[in-house]
Order: structure tokens, then sequence, then C-alpha cells
């Protein structure tokens, strides 16, 4: 976003409303939700707001015919977005996989919450893979944000909408009940009116003589075709991964343990990064703006530097298999794993710090 | 000698591509009539087909119209998504009984009562006809499919679903009508319902359905003539024809076929 802090409103926000500003200002003018908690004020806010600028919210049936009317919008060529929360989206899994396979862009926010099952609806990072595997059957994936404030929320869902249109593909922000609910002094991009993307393949009402018929589609029978939509939309991803892939990283230029920790679990890591001095350990934390594309160089980079990596996440072990795919055998992963809600204090995560320390032979105190 | 008169010709809003359907089926009767409706209509350019999952899976290689391919059953809130961007496409979904009355309830029944602006066209043969002629929610009791092999029973699966009648309890319809295509006078007057379900849709009206009893010789294990004497004298009895609700004139009776 190139807008200067002058030209954005400084605001006091919770996360569902700057996600739902995030979106207005990203240029969405269309939505199509179901309630569900952590997330309800995102489509509250929607239909307060959209019909005022001349956009549509409509409240669906289902998560299941929600996703639906997302994907006919976005072959309309509407910006389009939904939001929802761990069960919803897993019921939309099956439309996701139709967008993916139909390469239609939309913008998709998880307020991920406690699972399996109903579960609860306090904050976790278990839709990991749901979010960077699972995208319903077939081999299309998520595009995947991991914001950690009510700031990335609101910037990272406004410039998901561009993504996705670069990428043909869903763009998912995935964040947690607490990113949802807690409320952050947020700077907002001011709205305005954006023209509609250059979609060339979208239906609607045209002149016959300026296009051919436009299909939307996933069905593909013959075998080879099947396979180059699949390779086309690979060489997507592998573009993405080139462009987009984004990271921060935190603390120790000669860190002796690296930490790895996305959303709402990286700032308890930004607290352990400041605290390193308790434990007399050098902590560096690489902390993932994307999940898929996954930042996979610099995490090696780092893990062949270190005596160890410590993952924390709110999930009983996802996000790690990312990281040591990064790590590649590199340095010894360890991981802290905490799920129902519960998440560990900047002093639990001091305290892993030490045991990974004694792990492998490093001074610590 | 006689003047040269053009009675009949191919509808320009289907192409000429070869059809999969089973020769006898009456799936090319039904395109046939919305391709004519589109023509005469004169909205071809601004039409966007809803293919779902049935036999009639591959209606956007069969309508030359722009169209939108379907997940079972969800035709009804693709096509919500697409008229919401759109309010002057004309849209119309293509759904089978499986797709519609089962799987598809919630968002048929859902895009009714919200009273959106598009057209269904419900080809009811009792079937599940693509997957090879399981029972549906529209299978006439007694009628053996290949999961109700001793045919249907009250105490197995319940009886069969009307959707006109079910959907003609609700506000939101404009235009519901069950057609049957069986007789040369009930096609004739199938189309005119058809015409009506999309004008209905061009006049802002809101939803518009028409069901069509149709024939599946194939997986009713019947000669094709005899199944098209099924349609007419058994699938009706279950199914009456009839304009249950037309909002242009008010109307509600028997369809009269031979009008």
């Amino acid at each position: 976003m190139s807008e200067t802090a002058d030209t954005r409103k400084s605001v006091f926000i919770s996360g569902n409303e700057a996600t739902a500003e995030g979106g207005i200002a990203g240029g969405c003018r269309h939505f199509f939700g179901y309630p569900i908690t952590p997330q309800n004020e995102i489509p509250e806010y929607m239909s307060e707001h959209l019909p005022e600028i001349g956009g549509v919210y409509l409240q669906a049936e289902s998560e299941v015919a929600a996703i639906n009317m997302v994907y006919g919008a976005a072959a309309a060529g509407a910006r389009v977005m939904t939001t929802s929360s761990s069960p919803g989206i897993a019921l939309m899994q099956e439309g996701l996989s139709y967008m993916l396979g139909s390469e239609l862009p939309a913008v998709f926010v998880n307020m991920v919450r406690g699972g399996p099952g109903l579960g609860n609806i306090a904050a976790a990072q278990s839709d990991y893979w749901l979010a960077t595997r699972g995208a319903g059957h077939g081999d299309g994936r998520c595009i995947t944000l991991t914001p950690y404030s009510v700031q990335e929320l609101h910037d990272f869902t406004a410039g998901a909408f561009e993504i996705a249109d670069r990428y043909q593909n869903i763009v998912m922000v995935l964040a947690d009940a607490i990113l949802a609910t807690m409320m952050e002094p947020c700077e907002l991009i001011p709205r305005r009116d954006l023209p509609l993307p250059d979609r060339p393949y979208a239906v609607g009402p045209h002149d016959r003589s300026e296009r051919e018929r436009n299909i939307i589609n996933s069905l593909w029978i013959d075998f080879d075709v099947m396979e180059a939509v699949n390779l086309r939309i690979e060489e997507r991803y592998t573009r993405a991964g080139e462009e987009i892939t984004d990271w921060e990283e935190f603390g120790s230029d000669d860190p002796q343990i690296m930490l790895c920790a996305y959303g709402i679990s990286a700032r308890i890591c930004e607290s352990v990064v400041m605290r390193a001095d308790e434990a007399g350990v050098r902590l560096r934390l690489i902390r993932p703006r994307t999940v898929f594309p996954f930042p996979t160089e610099p995490i090696r980079r780092w893990a062949e530097r270190v005596d160890a990596t410590l993952v924390v996440e709110l999930s009983m072990g996802q996000f790690v298999e990312d990281v040591r795919l990064a790590v590649e055998g590199s340095c010894p992963v360890e991981l802290l794993a905490r799920s129902g809600g519960n998440m560990p204090t900047p002093g639990d995560v001091l305290q892993k710090v030490r045991e990974v320390a004694r792990h492998v032979g490093v001074a610590a105190k | 000698m006689a003047e040269e008169k053009l009675i009949n010709r191919y509808p320009d809003a289907l192409t000429d591509v070869e059809m999969r359907y089973c020769p006898g089926c009456t799936h090319g009767t039904a395109h046939r009539l919305v391709a004519e409706v589109i023509d005469e209509l004169g909205v071809r350019d601004r039409t966007v087909t809803i293919a779902t999952v049935g036999c009639s899976v591959f209606a956007y290689e069969y309508f030359d119209t722009d169209a939108v391919q379907a997940a079972h059953g969800r035709g009804p809130a693709v096509a919500t998504g697409i008229k919401r961007v759109h309010p002057d496409s004309v849209v119309f979904t293509y759904q089978g009984d499986g797709d519609l009355a089962s799987i598809g309830m919630g968002e048929i029944v859902h895009a009714a009562a919200r009273g959106e602006n598009f057209t269904v066209i419900f080809i009811n043969n009792a079937v599940f006809g693509m997957t090879q002629g399981q029972m549906a929610p529209t299978t006439l009791m007694g009628q053996k499919t290949t999961t109700s092999p001793r045919g249907r029973t009250a105490e197995e699966a319940g009886w069969p679903i009307r959707v006109c009648e079910l959907l003609d309890t609700l506000e939101g319809p404009a235009f519901i009508a069950r057609e049957a295509l069986s007789t040369p006078q009930r096609i004739r007057s199938a189309k005119r319902s058809i015409k009506r379900a999309f004008e209905t849709q061009l006049a802002g009206r809101g939803f518009s359905l028409v069901e069509l009893l149709s024939s599946c010789w194939t997986w009713w294990d019947m000669e094709p003539v005899e199944a098209i004497y099924h349609i007419e004298n058994t699938m009706t009895e279950h199914f009456p024809l009839r304009i249950f609700r037309d909002c242009l004139t008010g109307q509600s009776e028997e369809v009269d076929s031979n009008a």
C-alpha cells in the first residue's frame, strides 16, 4: 500500500471491524456470509456499510451457499469476499476447490477458533493445514496471509484482492479469535472507488462482436487438459513464491536459537525476544507474513547458523512441519504447542527456550 | 407456386456440439425449448447459463451463451452471486431432481424465499440419471431403481417430494409451473411456461421456476416411447400439471395443453 500515514485516519478499532474496512478499502463491494463466532462483527459491519457505497451485502442460508455466491460473483467479475471461522471454512471447502479449479479470485478471512468439531470460540491456529493444504479436494491451494496485529489484518485484507487477481487464486487471510476481537490503534486506508479488475474471462452481458462467450468451469474430462490446468495453477504458485513471499525478522544478529511463529504466537514471541537476556540466550524471531508461499529461504539460512529452532504455535504441530521442511535437518527443531484457547505466556516460552538450549548444549540462565 | 415460409430452424442459442444425452431422452427437447425462448426474447448475449451436476453437466457446451458450471446442488447460490453483480443479466439454472431436490434443497428454497430474480429449469425424471439410475427424491412409490431394487417403499425411503407445491408456500416466487414433455401439445405448453418464466425475470419480478416432467427410459428400463406414455399416464398423477403462480397475470390454474 502506497498511502502515506497522513492520508490514513487513525482509529481505535477491533480486528473484525478493521478487517471489514480493509475489504472495503481493497475494493470489495460484494460480501456473502453466514454468522459464526468470533467473526460476526465483519458481516454486521458489511451489512451496514456496503449498501451505502453501492455494494451488496447478502446473508446466505449457509456457508455452503455463501461460498457459491462468492463463486458466482467472482465469475461475474466482482471483487468479492467472505469471512468465517473454522467450522464454517470447513463447510466452504467444496466451493473453495471449485473456485481454485475455475481459477477465480476472491478473498477469504478465517478467524480461527478451537477444534476439532464444534470446538470452542477461543483463539487457535489449528486451521494451518486447512488453509495451506486443505482447500478442498484436488491440487489447488490458498495463498495464505498471516497478520499478527489489527493493523496487519486491515492492510493484508485490503491488499489481498490485488494478489487474488494477479494469480487468479483464492487468498486466505488466516487470523484467530484474539486478533478478531481485540482492539488496537489502526491507520485506515482511505476508501476510494477502484475500477473493476480486468477479467476478460468473466461472464455477464456483452456484445458478441467484442468477445466470444465465456465459460467458467472446472470440469476437464480429458487427461491432458486437466493436467495442463494443474500445471498452469502450479506455475502461478511458483511465481507467487518468487514475488510475494513475505516475512519479518526480529532479534539478535548472531542468534543461538531461532524462534519461528506466525500470527498471535509471533506477538508472544516478540516479547520473548525482548526478554532474551533473562534466559541468557541470543534469540531471533522469524515471523512469516505469508505461509503459502512459505518463507523457506530465510528460515533455511538462519537454521544453518543457529544451534536449534523453537516453533511456537496454537495447534498440535501443524506449522512446525513447514518449518522442518525449510530447515531440512540443518538444526534440531522443537515445538511448543498449546491448544483449546490456551496459549503460552512469554515466561512459558522463555522456560522452553532454556530447555531447548540445554538439549543442544547452549548455556542458559 | 406456393410462397416459401420458414416455419422452423435450429435455435441460435444452441451450439452445434453433439449432445451426450441418450437418444430418446427429453433433455434435448428441454434444451431446444429454452434456446428458442432465449432467441425469441433476444437475450442471448445477456444470458448466463448455470450448468449443474447430473446428465446436464455439459449444458455449458450446448447453450451458446456465457455459462458457469456449478457444484452439485449449488446452482441457485451461484446464480444469486451473478445476478447480484449483474442485475441486467438473464440467468437461468438447469437442474435435475437429484441436484435441485436432494443435495440442493437448501439453496433452491432460500433462493425462492428471497425472490432472487433468475429462472430455474427443473428437470424431474424421478431418477439419478448420470450416476446410473439410483433413487431420487422424486422417485415414485413402488418405482424400481438401482438403489430401490424392490421398488420404493415409504418404510425404507419415505415419499417423493413435490417441489412446486413446496415452493408455492413461499411469498418469494413470482412464477411456478409444472409441465410435461410428453405430447406435442404439452411440449408447446411447456414452452409457453418457460417463456413466461423468462419474461418474469426480464420484468424484474423475481424467482421463476418451471418443472418439466421428463423421461429417462434408460434407467426406467422402458422403451423410449413407453417412457413418454409413463410421463403422461403415471408421473402426472403424482405431479399434477399446473401453473401454480404467475405474478404477471395473477393466474393460478390447471395447465390447459390444448390452448
